[in-house]
């Protein structure tokens, strides 16, 4: 079954050592495989030291205290914010919100930007691939203005039909949200392209970049968006905080989202006046620690290099393709391995996902399998259930051959007569 | 109940899996007067349950389909075969645990629903006639 072993730009079995989670065993015998990173990324211990670091020294709250503690964990959260801004190649830090993760950045702007901007009748761009968090705030945003949804159909391999998106850019076209990567398919949609016609449309641009941030490289300015958003636990951060970058011009004309704390200048008893960015979108005691830990994670995945990381789990794409239909009786969801990113979604013939799921971890092989919080695009493939294997950096060849034995195991037990 | 014995734990033993493979009484009920139908949209489990009860409350004919996970269809395969002839109040008295012991074998909390969505179908199915069904869709 296996050919010679491809080159790898990195080296998994070294950076692994990075990782204590990693080298759990399982129900006695089994080291575990993690294969669910784009539900949630494990943490390097560069990352959990840092939040011991804040936890143990530096900790107080940010932008408050006139003492020193509050003055470290200040410094050390807007250092965060920094490294942020680098990562996404924003112009200035205060288009850098840190959120509680995707779903808020993206209900922020439905909420905030949306109502202050698209009435009856406006039209909103998304298509059928999104994941719920970038579905369900715009539904909301239907119902409470009487706005239109539209949604650029995908072809049956899981790629965006961009022929038909020009007819459905209007002049009532107000905002155009996709994602940059599909949960699901693994698709890496064109979103230059979509952000280029949009924009010629007149129309604003949101990019969910949920499942690309970890893994390719982002640069807002070359992509020419106005909005993008990612969380920070899907790229080896802690959970409970994100990223939301906004255009300047934008978030300035904006109304605050939350209120409460530390988003205003001034408070009387019955009116306020908001703070500036990016405190203006930042109410409430932030994200304090997990913002940090996030800024430890970008350093980590700045040494390693985008590029290098895209370019490892291109590899173990292309060759978990290979080993799951040398399985057979395997349907793939989505494109072919050159044109997504490292996520592996299938259904089985005779073999219900949460069964394939059940069996691969009794292997300590943790995928995910149900609808992956993408029902309308499961509807739209004539599903209701996949599997899901999905890659990061610390990913060997060798699980994915242990993926491929796992699921000839569960083929067995169900074809038995 | 769960049992000492790991085999009778084991969640793909023997006797669910012939369950899911050959089902007893996959299909429709010529005769339903009651049939009801559910399913679990987190995992996209449906099952579809038909019974023909005459008038004294006896359960002459019980089917069902459905498309799902091992356990969602295998558990509906042992409850229909458990209760096929049996009487409307059986069925009544017959528990969400009694499905669980039916079933048999251990099962964590999310994979509990699977098991119990075809009794969830069943305990509405008694009060679902078909005929109001058609006239009152």
């Amino acid at each position: 079954m296996s050919t010679v072993a491809p080159v790898l730009p990195l080296d998994p079995d070294t950076l692994r050592g990075d990782f204590p989670i990693l080298s759990t065993v399982l129900h006695g015998t089994k080291p575990l495989v993690y294969l669910d990173n784009a539900a949630t990324t494990q943490r390097p211990r560069q990352v959990i030291q840092a939040l011991v670091d804040v936890y143990e020294r530096q900790y107080a709250n940010v932008h408050r205290g006139i003492h020193w503690l509050s003055d470290q964990s200040t410094d050390l959260y807007e250092e965060a914010r920094e490294k942020a801004r680098v990562f996404i190649n924003a112009r200035q830090r205060e288009e850098v919100l840190f959120t509680y993760g995707s779903t808020e950045g993206i209900n922020l702007v439905a909420r905030s930007w949306g109502d202050a901007n698209v009435g009856a009748g406006d039209e909103i761009v998304l298509s059928e691939m999104e994941h719920h968090s970038n579905l369900i705030p715009w539904q909301q945003l239907k119902e409470r203005t009487g706005a239109v949804l539209k949604h650029i159909p995908i072809t049956d391999d899981g790629l965006l039909r961009m022929d038909l998106l020009p007819n459905l850019l209007t002049e009532r076209t107000k905002l155009v949200a996709v994602a940059a990567v599909s949960n699901v398919l693994g698709t890496i949609n064109p979103v230059k392209e979509i952000a280029r016609q949009a924009h010629s449309a007149g129309a604003v641009v949101l990019v969910d970049a949920a499942q690309s941030a970890p893994h390719q490289s982002i640069d807002v300015q070359d992509l020419d968006i106005d909005f993008l958003a990612f969380s920070g636990h899907k790229l080896l951060g802690p959970s409970g905080v994100g990223i939301l970058y906004g255009r300047r011009e934008l978030l300035d004309a904006m109304p605050p989202f939350l209120g409460g704390g530390s988003m205003i200048r001034r408070v009387k008893l019955d009116s306020f006046e908001p703070a500036d960015l990016p405190a203006k979108f930042e109410a409430g005691t932030p994200p304090i620690v997990p913002a940090i830990g996030l800024g430890a994670a970008f350093d980590y995945l700045n040494h390693l290099g985008l590029d290098a990381i895209h370019e490892h789990e291109k590899l173990l794409t292309a060759r978990a393709h290979e080993v799951l239909s040398a399985v057979g009786g395997v349907r793939f969801l989505g494109p072919a391995p050159e044109k997504k990113g490292g996520i592996v979604s299938f259904t089985m013939e005779g073999v219900h996902a949460h069964d394939i799921a059940q069996l691969l971890d009794r292997q300590g092989i943790a995928i995910r399998a149900g609808h992956h919080c993408t029902m309308p695009l499961h509807k739209r493939l004539g599903i209701t259930a996949s599997a899901r294997a999905s890659f990061y950096f610390y990913n060997t060849l060798a699980e994915v051959e242990l993926l491929g034995e796992g699921l000839d195991g569960a083929k067995r037990l169900f074809r038995r007569k | 109940m769960p049992s000492n014995d790991p085999a009778e734990d084991e969640l793909y033993q023997e006797r669910i899996l012939d369950h899911y493979e050959d089902p007893y009484h996959r299909g429709r009920a010529p005769h339903a007067t009651h049939s009801h139908e559910d399913d679990n949209p987190l995992c996209g489990d449906v099952v579809h349950i038909d019974l023909a009860i005459d008038p004294a409350g006896n359960v002459k004919e019980a089917f069902f389909e459905g498309d799902g996970c091992c356990i969602s269809q295998a558990a509906a395969s042992l409850l229909i075969e458990r209760i096929d002839g049996r009487t409307v109040d059986e069925i009544k008295r017959f528990t969400a645990e009694d499905m669980l012991a039916l079933f048999g074998a251990k099962l964590t909390p999310n994979r509990q629903k699977c098991c119990l969505l075809s009794w969830r179908v069943l305990q509405s199915a008694i009060y679902s006639p078909v005929a109001a069904q058609r006239t009152n869709p």
